[in-house]
């Protein structure tokens, strides 16, 4: 029982991180109908902000919640600037193409990120120092969890949280929902349609921003191409949850995280040795188009082609 | 609508996750008639990054310290350094380059044996000598007759750890962790698996890992589950840094073990405190007094401004071993060079005693060496040295037992039939390594 509860929460530790990348995935899809490939690398600079930032202020040598706080807010700005920059320079000139053209181009732009971070910082992975001490805490028999696991929960609830409350509380929320609805018609209204797509692209980069310091205090090492599979992963969390539906994204990235994770503690007793832990995401993605292309949460609008 | 973009985005995941970028590499100098031209090919920017920079300095200091004695036979030695990335397929581009482009005469490289054995069917297609300083998968030199090494290879180095789990270590059931995609890890795996069973051991856990895996933990608690007395880590020092720590906040405090891929100055920030009470297997040890290998240390450490680790140690011999067959080949004629190095013997590297046996292997003792997070040091621990070939279980566990011989790593019988342990009698190195107990 208690293996099970410990796998349970490195799964769900996981498929937090899954979740905060989802989002960005899905809320870019809501309103553009745009996979973003360069979203995974947002989330391996925002781990490479973290880092940058605490080395230059000094929080590396002495670990303080101030300081932690600080990297975690700077590479959420850092990352959203960036995302912003990456949607002003190399998304919306190709948007009036057709949505392959700007789905390359997103391909192309992962690439270049990636190797841009190869060229200036090497490709050997570097060790994120620890912000927060790190402590194990006993929850029952041999079950534990780490202080850096309970900042994965307790920061993601609180982004989540955070992002539920933008989207449905405040005014630049409704202008979100109602491009997603339809951008056109938007437009009609009177919403800055390119304002509201950028500041989507902020939010979402800040997210995965966020998942790249989290990641970093709980798995310290970050390299350039650490966003290429997380990155996936948590597209196929998106995929699952319905794409383009925010609670789906959360739903996504937790149960990816969470049957990754149980293949690997149980998999054996059914046949799956653990080094198919990767293929277990990408089996669901390939079932989920078979069997409910719009995903768990997803509605299935019927769209005319 | 949705179903088209989303197969197109399963489609492109699959290509993004193999996707690669050729690079151009970057030839040191240009072209001139009077000099040997070596290339070099070592992964100088990617996962193993560590591992290049060490291979790349410590042969340009075995170049450096021949050209200042003259050269070889009047000539001067000319390095072309090529990145690979630590990709296997772009090994074998800069290695077809280094050879149609540049005209090396001999090859130096890689270190991770997947990415020698991808380019090793091309130095041998071509008939150029290449020498690989620490690729220890055996795969590597049964490509052919033109790839040899000068490091010991994997049946050897997971034997090793075995005899020290289940002799020193007194371990009776071990757990293995290993790198799924490394033809290194796989090996260790195996020849870990072997000796440590006939040594009377059982193997409860044989789980993998993947170098892009943001976690560990579920393997571990699998593990935990079967509480091995020791857990064996054949892997590279950018994820077992990670392993040791995650292993540690599970509460798992059994030694830890690994081979020569932890050996790199990443590995004590990446693992900090919880790289206590592990041991890895090495080729040598920088706190060896022998005055050869001091030499070698300041150098280094003079030129670099870090100490040398092992990869950097077998780059260096791997260079004065090529020097040394090129003189006696009097020249590069490739195949005089080849069977010049395949001759090699009793060449006295700082790595120890090189000898190729048939296989073009070198035959050498390893030493275990316990990490030390707290000084960030590895602290040698003992010296195991090969078996003979027609060694019998008892006649190792007697030579053991009786506390025999086999001096330090530097002066070594190479076909002694014994483990020796690290006591005042027996090894020079005692001064540091007693108090590593």
């Amino acid at each position: 029982m208690d293996t099970f509860v410990q796998q349970l929460i490195n799964g769900l530790t996981i498929g937090s991180i899954y979740a905060l990348i989802a989002l960005g995935y899905t809320m870019v899809y809501g309103i553009l109908r745009l996979i973003n490939f360069a979203h995974g690398d947002i989330y391996m600079v925002g781990a490479y902000a973290g880092f940058m930032l605490a080395v230059a202020l000094g929080f590396a040598s002495e670990p303080s919640a101030f300081g932690f706080v600080v990297t975690l807010v700077g590479a959420m700005a850092i990352a959203g600037v960036i995302g912003m920059a990456i949607e002003r320079f190399a998304y919306r000139p190709v948007r009036k193409y057709s949505k392959m053209t700007t789905l390359i181009t997103a391909i192309g732009m992962s690439l270049l990120i990636e190797y841009l971070f190869v060229f200036f910082f090497s490709g050997t992975p570097r060790s994120f120092p620890q912000l927060l001490p790190n402590e194990n805490i006993t929850l029952f028999g041999n079950a534990t969890i780490s202080t850096s696991q309970i900042l994965i929960f307790v920061v993601s609830i609180l982004l989540m949280v955070l992002l539920q409350y933008i989207i449905f509380k405040t005014k630049i929320g409704k202008a979100m929902r109602a491009v997603s609805f339809n951008i056109n018609s938007a437009k009609l209204m009177g919403i800055n349609t390119d304002f509201v797509i950028a500041f989507t692209f902020a939010l979402g980069s800040a997210l995965a921003a966020a998942a790249g310091v989290l990641t970093a205090q709980y798995n310290p090492k970050i390299e350039p191409l650490m966003g290429i599979m997380t990155g996936l992963k948590a597209f196929v969390a998106a995929v699952l949850g319905g794409i383009g539906n925010v609670p789906g994204a959360v739903l996504g990235g937790l149960l990816i995280g969470a049957a990754e994770t149980l293949v690997v503690g149980y998999g054996g007793y059914i046949g799956i040795p653990s080094t198919y832990r990767d293929a277990v995401a990408f089996a669901i993605l390939i079932l989920v188009l078979l069997i409910r292309p719009a995903g768990l949460l997803g509605s299935n609008v019927q769209e005319k082609v | 609508m949705t179903r088209v973009l989303l197969t197109i985005g399963l489609l492109t995941s699959i290509f993004c996750s193999f996707a690669c970028v050729q690079k151009g590499g970057n030839a040191t100098t240009g072209n001139t008639g009077d000099t040997i031209k070596v290339g070099v090919y070592a992964d100088l920017t990617g996962q193993t990054s560590s591992f290049g920079q060490s291979t790349k300095n410590g042969v340009e200091l075995a170049v450096e310290e021949i050209n200042a004695a003259g050269g070889v036979n009047g000539k001067k030695i000319e390095l072309i350094v090529e990145d690979d990335q630590g990709r296997p397929e772009q090994a074998k581009t800069v290695v077809s380059k280094l050879i149609s482009q540049d005209k090396v005469q001999a090859i130096i490289g890689e270190v991770a044996s997947t990415n020698s054995l991808a380019a090793a069917p091309v130095a041998q297609d071509a008939k150029i000598p290449m020498i690989t300083p620490s690729s220890t998968n055996p795969k590597v030199t049964e490509v052919g007759d033109y790839i040899s090494r000068v490091c010991f290879i994997d049946p050897f180095q997971g034997s090793v750890m075995a005899k020290f789990a289940a002799n020193t270590l007194k371990a009776k059931t071990a757990a293995i962790l290993g790198d799924v995609n490394s033809d290194y890890s796989k090996g260790l795996t195996q020849f870990f698996e072997e000796e440590f069973t006939r040594l009377g051991g059982k193997i409860v856990a044989k789980e993998a890992y993947t170098q892009s895996d943001p976690d560990f933990k579920g393997q571990l608690t699998k593990i935990r589950n079967l509480n091995p007395d020791v857990i064996y880590v054949p892997g590279y020092y950018g994820q077992v840094g990670i392993i040791a720590k995650q292993a540690r906040e599970l509460g798992m405090n059994m030694p830890l073990m690994g081979g020569d891929g932890w050996d790199s100055p990443e590995l004590w920030k990446l693992g900090g405190d919880a790289l206590k009470n592990t041991y890895i297997s090495n080729h040598y040890s920088a706190e060896n007094p022998a005055p050869e290998i001091q030499n070698f240390v300041k150098a280094y450490t003079a030129k670099f401004g870090v100490s040398p680790d092992s990869l950097a140690a077998l780059a260096y011999d791997a260079a004065k071993v090529l020097a040394d067959a090129i003189k006696r080949a009097g020249g590069t004629d490739s195949v005089k060079l080849k069977d010049a190095i395949n001759a090699t013997k009793n060449f006295a590297g700082v790595t120890g005693s090189i000898t190729l046996d048939a296989q073009r292997n070198a035959v050498k003792p390893a030493v275990v060496l316990e990490l030390d997070p707290a000084a960030g040091k590895f602290k040698f621990k003992e010296t195991i040295a090969p078996e003979g070939a027609a060694t019998s279980t008892t006649a190792a566990a007697n030579t053991n037992a009786s506390g025999a011989n086999v001096a330090n790593t530097s002066a070594t019988n190479m076909n002694a039939t014994a483990v020796s342990n690290a006591n005042a009698t027996t090894n020079s190195n005692t001064a540091t390594t007693n108090a590593t107990r």
